[in-house]
């Protein structure tokens, strides 16, 4: 999609949408207008900031219907029946001497026809919820606060195009309109466009054979479960999920320290996919998992989702104030990802068009606030063994190393705690021990992505309920960073000494995978109103509650973390199932039926499509939340499986293709760019998971991270797929950021897709990609017998997963030809393209295959799917 | 029609005359811009087409020269006699409350190590580390009571690069080219250039980000070793025209395909390969100094090891603002003196202070002065008191700490006044007494000089419309021609 389209679409999609569908000419529409679909959009857009929840200039509000049709201190403005009496009429088409909106551009002439119209039609407005009395937060009209309802199919007259219920919704829309859908994509298309929306790889020659030979009647469906079973779909939906929960290697901000075990919550969201966890279950694990009666390591890993939030490490940083920033983090998260609103609007003041109230955003934040970090031990298969047999002797050494200094050392550490809590309670006193009490809290697991305000957990909990666990590390702790205490005691007991030996036998030791987690502090905090957004200011306290446009549930005790998990994804929430499939859908089209997948709010855009979406939320729920299915579902819609040619007669009418007439052509996202050209060119390791890895990159790349070197993986990890790239915040890989990978820096629900020349230099030059080029070529040489065209034609197949056609062979051999004639008269340059040989092959001719592997690897159609 | 018998160029014009998907004129109006061959590049499918500003402007151009780590403004711009006379004693009491960093609080004053002279008509202090800079007094507005909202490197960079501490931001040169897009067809729009003194930059590609924008928008980095752009250079093996050969069969096989697909996206893919082609010529032309004088050459230091990284930068600046690049940001780090200050400091003074003014100087000789606004500073500036986190340094070692309630900054050309001190610290440098701005106002301020309103140059995301100055701003015409 390019930039201008993704500007307008953002703005204007909801208004223009309708007015485009419902009133191609300027005249008074012939349909029923709708007020949801047709008006409430132009309220929302246009008249709410005046006349809205938050102010109601002159008395006029109109997103209510009781108080809208009162009108405002000058009487009724609605006349149902009689656009001519209305005063909105007079208002908005300027005919008297006021004209409303009074700032921007009038009402199109569209909108006032439509406005004209539904008066006219009666201004038939549908009942919702009675606001509340006066003083009490009111309900909203805004169609996705509204329960979700299964629609009945709408009747279409061209049924034997229908392949299951989603393509009646289209159908309906499309017959409205006067147009066909189109027609079936061929097979090499269906073949490539699954196995890259489904597990983000082009399809071998022998699959594409296959598939294209095989006559059964229940071909393309045999295709959709193979793919659908297999590891590789998990890796290309992880990724998705992956941008949402902004997850990254690194802490961020200055320093940037390592999260060397970020990716065994990367590994459980692959598994989680694989196995098809349903999405409720899937979401109640990651929030709140740990809260699960006798929760599993696994479930525990789980809450990893939000240990992915920024951590400042950088002296001088407050650990209380990016604590809260954390907090406030997971509470945006959670909105966008299950509700689809943007609640952080609302950290500082009451948020402008949604019904979210500040006080309502600190009670959301109130579920999380009291949710501490930790990293668990958490083994893969046949770490456990290993790890046990070899503790004794880690024992015995490190015994041995330490001696009876515990002992020795208790009365130091009894009042080096002492003094630095003191420095707690009376700060400002002695900047030695402040310094003391704020180190704690900045290096405690610093560069092993541990819980950071563990330290100050453990130092402010009795010694005598602390774990054993729990004292040996503040042991330790206070041996590396508690001298101030003593400090001739220190040196007569050679302490550096010591910590060496430590920090030696710790490398060398035998260890477990740990993973970040949570658990509940047992000293619950009290959670406040920030008031403008400050956490230093601090406004009434509140408790753990649900925004009132949600109604009340009937909890009975003080609601925890997993209570809201499971309403989340209960059928009183009408938002986690509409924003799921939406983002499905949007993965499979190139965009949501809600383009707006992350603002489902007032401000968002309107649905394309709202009975399909709701009859997909509904299927999803009743379904069991089973995301395979659901996927299934659309990828065997006929709608999905439409050619995605322009239609010329169509550019003008729908040019952002809302009304899917075709399927849209996607360019590839940033990994799924990388794995291709890997995997075409022979290169991809297949392995699933594990520690994420280094692929080659340019030094001036890597020395932008502070002070982190990147350490170049050897062997098949250079080429591993893209989703398993060490993550560093600072500094992420540059082919992913060339290509919109998004900043990990907070949620991402949907991606850019840009296109630029820096995109163009990296398919051409990076040695990365020319390697590819190179691996191609001998591929190419090495599986396929025959002439040059037999040649070209195997590659072009590689690539695009399609023969070529005569054209395309004749442009591909005048290339190779020019190419060849030219290393003739440059030896040198030969070596430097091919550097293997193959027998039988002359040199330069293997040469020059390099050369035509990258034109193809740099053909649009191979970083699109069609 | 055979295509591929014809000339690659003549070829792709007769297919896109003759293609029926309406974006022909577009496309070849593009193609003929890319040849010189006038007709402006339509701006449908380049985000970066030059654009009009919101009123006429007094700056074409940027050029930011970004201190980061945060220099001290009290051993550079601002002499302060008070603490010579009270160095080493506490700072009153009255101070104490504005400090929310309880460690400041038992730190002591520290008199600077350094010795202040006067410039120009203005009068203009400067240190004994920046004569260079001293020289051009009279072009430069020195703001002295800059304020921002956070004592952490990384975040008050974004806030001064993204008008806000949080990440994800647009930076300001991706609202600028946003705004104004960029005047030059074979160079982005917004270029980055870093001089270190080894490490990184703290936060590095947040800061010059585009957020949301779209990703054009993102600061471009060259880069002072290997490529200057990324993947500038061809493969092993591949001269310029076996790239020319890679090329034409890349766009000829595109066009082929457009036809079959219909999809103008295409279109503009071949519009950035051939930008991608035309960067590999305009960028190592851009750094090739054979065709600068030498005089030139040894005014911004060139041939000192000491000025050679960042005056090489300086230098490159003035080439590309000369060539249409709308907004370079030049970093030089870092600047972060807790201990050992009078040392470090004079050291990145050796390395900054000839180049700053030759480029000022250069700048105003060629006439471009008036249209470019030269920006120096960094994320704060630093405490009038010792630094206390240390353990305690020997005498001469000491640095100071973060400061973010008054620092300085200066701007130079491009609408600002020259010879102008602007706002006042009181006698110690602790707070501002006169004229305080807060980096919004300078944020306003400079978007002012580039003829946008910062309240107007807005974009509409998450339900929002979002601008450089946040909520906040305000623009200070009194440092204003």
């Amino acid at each position: 999609m390019n930039q201008s389209r993704i500007l307008l679409t953002a703005g204007i999609a909801g208004v223009l949408g309708t007015i485009l569908v419902a009133s191609p000419q300027a005249s008074p529409p012939k349909i029923k207008v709708d007020y949801q679909r047709d008006i409430a959009p132009i309220f929302q857009t246009r008249c709410y900031s005046c006349h809205g929840p938050a102010q109601q200039t002159n008395g006029l509000r109109l997103d209510i219907k009781a108080a809208a049709m009162a009108g405002g201190v000058s009487g009724p403005s609605i006349k149902p029946g009689s656009s001519a009496d209305s005063k909105l009429i007079q208002l908005v088409s300027g005919t008297g001497k006021t004209v409303m909106p009074p700032v921007g551009p009038r009402l199109s002439e569209d909108q006032v026809a439509l406005l004209q119209a539904w008066i006219d039609q009666g201004a038939s407005w549908p009942e919702t919820e009675t606001p509340s009395q006066a003083g009490a937060p009111l309900k909203s009209a805004h169609w996705a606060f509204q329960p979700v309802h299964r629609p009945d199919p709408p009747s279409v007259r061209k049924r034997p195009w229908v392949r299951n219920p989603i393509d009646i919704f289209i159908l309906a829309r499309l017959e409205s309109e006067g147009i066909d859908p189109s027609p079936e994509a061929d097979r090499y298309t269906q073949i490539r466009r699954l196995s890259l929306d489904l597990i983000g790889i082009p399809p071998g020659p022998r699959e594409i054979a296959e598939f294209v030979q095989d006559n059964r009647p229940n071909a393309y469906e045999r295709l959709v479960d193979r793919l659908l079973a297999s590891s590789q779909y998990g890796e290309k939906w992880a990724r998705h999920w992956l941008d949402l929960a902004r997850y990254a290697d690194s802490d961020g901000y200055e320093t940037d320290q390592l999260r060397p075990y970020a990716w065994r919550y990367r590994d459980w969201v692959i598994n989680a996919l694989n196995r098809n966890l349903p999405y409720d279950q899937f979401t109640i694990e990651q929030l709140a998992g740990d809260l699960l009666p006798d929760a599993t390591v696994e479930q525990k890993v789980a809450t990893g989702f939000n240990r992915n939030t920024l951590s400042n490490r950088e002296g001088g940083a407050d650990p209380e104030e990016y604590r809260v920033e954390q907090i406030v983090d997971r509470t945006s998260t959670m909105g966008t990802v299950w509700l689809g609103m943007t609640v952080g609007c609302a950290r500082c003041h009451n948020h402008k068009y949604d019904p979210i109230s500040q006080k309502e955003f600190y009670q959301l934040y109130a579920f999380f606030n009291n949710a501490d970090e930790i990293n668990i031990s958490a083994p893969t298969p046949g770490e456990l063994g290993q790890y046990l047999r070899a503790r004794p002797e880690y024992e015995k050494k490190r015994r041995e190393i330490l001696g009876d200094l515990e002992k020795q050392l208790a009365p130091q550490q009894a009042a080096w705690e002492k003094k630095t809590l003191e420095a707690v309670s009376n700060p400002g006193k002695d900047y030695h021990w402040d310094r003391q009490w704020e180190l704690l809290g900045l290096v405690w697991e610093g560069g092993k992505g541990g819980g950071q305000l563990e330290g100050r957990f453990i130092i402010e909990t009795e010694p005598a309920k602390r774990t054993e666990t729990q004292k040996e590390r503040f042991f330790e702790y206070f041996l590396r960073q508690g001298e101030l205490i003593d400090p001739p005691r220190f040196k007569e007991l050679n302490i550096k000494d010591v910590v060496k030996k430590l920090d030696d036998l710790e490398n060398a030791a035998t260890r477990l995978t740990q993973a970040p987690t949570f658990f509940e502090n047992p000293h619950p905090r009290t959670s406040y109103v920030h008031l403008r957004g400050d956490f230093r200011s601090k406004g009434i306290d509140v408790e753990p509650a649900l925004p009132a446009v949600f109604g009340s549930p009937q909890w009975d005790k003080k609601p925890s973390r997993l209570t809201f998990a499971r309403w989340l994804v209960s059928k009183q929430n009408p938002l986690a199932a509409r924003v799921a499939v939406n983002r499905l859908w949007q993965e499979l089209f190139g965009a949501g039926i809600v383009l707006t997948s992350e603002d489902f709010g007032t401000h968002g855009s309107r649905p394309t499509h709202p009975e399909l979406l709701d009859w997909l939320a509904s299927e999803y729920m009743d379904g069991g939340w089973d995301t395979k299915q659901m996927i299934r579902l659309i990828v065997t819609s006929a709608t999905y499986r439409q050619s995605s040619r322009v239609r010329k007669e169509l550019e003008v009418r729908d040019p952002a293709n809302t009304l899917l007439a075709r399927q849209s052509r996607v360019r590839l996202a940033a990994e799924i760019i990388r794995d291709s050209s890997l995997a075409v060119s022979g290169l991809l390791s297949n392995t699933v998971g594990g520690p994420s890895v280094h692929p080659p990159q340019p030094e001036s790349v890597t020395k932008q991270a502070f002070e982190t070197p990147w350490v170049e993986s050897t062997g098949p990890d250079r080429y591993r797929r893209g989703l398993y790239i060490w993550l560093q915040r600072t500094a992420p890989y540059a082919q992913l950021i060339n290509f919109d990978a998004p900043d990990p820096v907070r949620t991402c629900s949907r991606r850019e897709r840009s296109d630029t020349p820096l995109q163009a230099l990296n398919m051409l030059n990076d040695p990365v990609f020319f390697e590819a080029a190179q691996s191609l070529a001998m591929r190419i040489l090495s599986e396929k017998n025959g002439g040059t065209a037999d040649r070209i034609r195997y590659g072009f197949e590689l690539c695009t997963s399609r023969p070529p056609d005569s054209d395309e062979i004749q442009r591909l051999t005048l290339y190779f030809n020019r190419q060849r004639d030219s290393l003739k008269s440059e030896p040198a340059a030969v070596p430097a393209l091919f550097p293997n040989r193959v027998d039988g092959t002359d040199p330069v001719d293997a040469a020059a295959w390099t050369g035509l592997s990258s034109v193809l690897l740099n053909l649009d159609e191979f970083i699109t799917r069609e | 029609m055979n295509l591929w018998d014809l000339n690659a160029t003549e070829s792709r014009r007769r297919f896109l005359r003759n293609s029926g998907f309406g974006i022909g004129s577009v496309a070849l109006a593009q193609l003929f811009a890319e040849e010189g061959r006038g007709a402006p590049a339509t701006p449908v499918a380049d985000p970066m087409a030059p654009k009009k500003p919101h009123f006429s402007p007094k700056a074409k151009n940027v050029i930011f020269l970004f201190m980061a780590g945060a220099p001290s403004q009290l051993d550079l711009f601002e002499p302060k006699p008070a603490l010579t006379k009270y160095h080493n004693q506490p700072i009153p009491d009255s101070m104490k409350s504005a400090l929310v960093d309880t460690f400041k609080q038992n730190a002591r004053l520290m008199a600077s190590p350094r010795e202040f002279k006067h410039y120009g008509q203005s009068g203009m202090p400067f240190s004994d580390l920046l004569p260079h800079t001293g020289t051009c007094a009279d072009d430069i507005c020195m703001m002295y009571s800059l304020r921002t909202d956070i004592t952490n490197h990384h975040p008050a960079q974004l806030i001064l690069n993204c008008g806000t501490s949080m990440f994800g931001r647009p930076s300001m040169g991706s609202w600028v080219t946003y705004g104004l897009g960029s005047e030059s067809r074979n160079l982005p729009g917004f270029v980055v250039l870093t001089s270190t003194s080894g490490l990184g930059i703290e936060g590095g590609a947040s800061n010059w980000a585009s957020g949301f924008l779209p990703s054009n928008y993102r600061g471009v980095t060259f880069r002072s070793a290997g490529d200057p752009v990324l993947y500038l250079s061809n493969p092993p093996g591949l001269n310029v025209e076996a790239q020319r050969l890679r090329l034409d069969a890349v766009s000829d096989l595109n066009q082929h395909h457009l036809a079959s697909t219909g999809d103008t996206e295409i279109a503009a893919r071949i519009a950035s390969y051939e930008l991608a082609f035309r960067m590999q010529a305009s960028v190592p032309e851009l750094g090739d100094f054979s065709k600068e004088s030498a005089s030139t050459l040894e005014m911004y230091g060139i041939q000192n090891e000491v000025t050679r990284p960042f005056g090489t930068n300086c230098l490159l600046a003035r080439r590309m603002i000369e060539r249409g690049v709308r907004f370079v940001q030049l970093y030089h780090s870092s600047w972060d003196d807790h201990a050992d200050l009078n040392k470090k400091i004079t050291k990145n003074c050796n390395m900054i202070d000839q180049p700053t003014a030759a480029l000022l100087r250069d700048l105003k000789q060629r006439g471009l002065l008036d249209t470019t606004l030269v920006v120096w500073g960094g994320e704060f500036g630093r405490t009038p008191m010792y630094e206390v986190r240390l353990a305690s340094p020997e005498p001469g070692k000491e640095g100071r700490d973060h400061h973010a309630l008054a620092f300085a900054m200066w701007a130079a050309g491009g609408g600002m006044k020259g010879g102008l001190l602007f706002g006042k610290t009181d006698d110690i440098g602790f707070q501002a007494v006169e004229n305080q701005m807060h980096v919004h106002d300078l944020q306003a301020t400079i978007l002012h000089c580039l003829g946008l309103d910062h309240t107007r140059l807005t974009y509409r995301h998450q339900g929002r419309d979002f601008r450089l100055t946040d909520v906040a701003g305000n623009v200070v015409h009194e440092v204003l021609t």
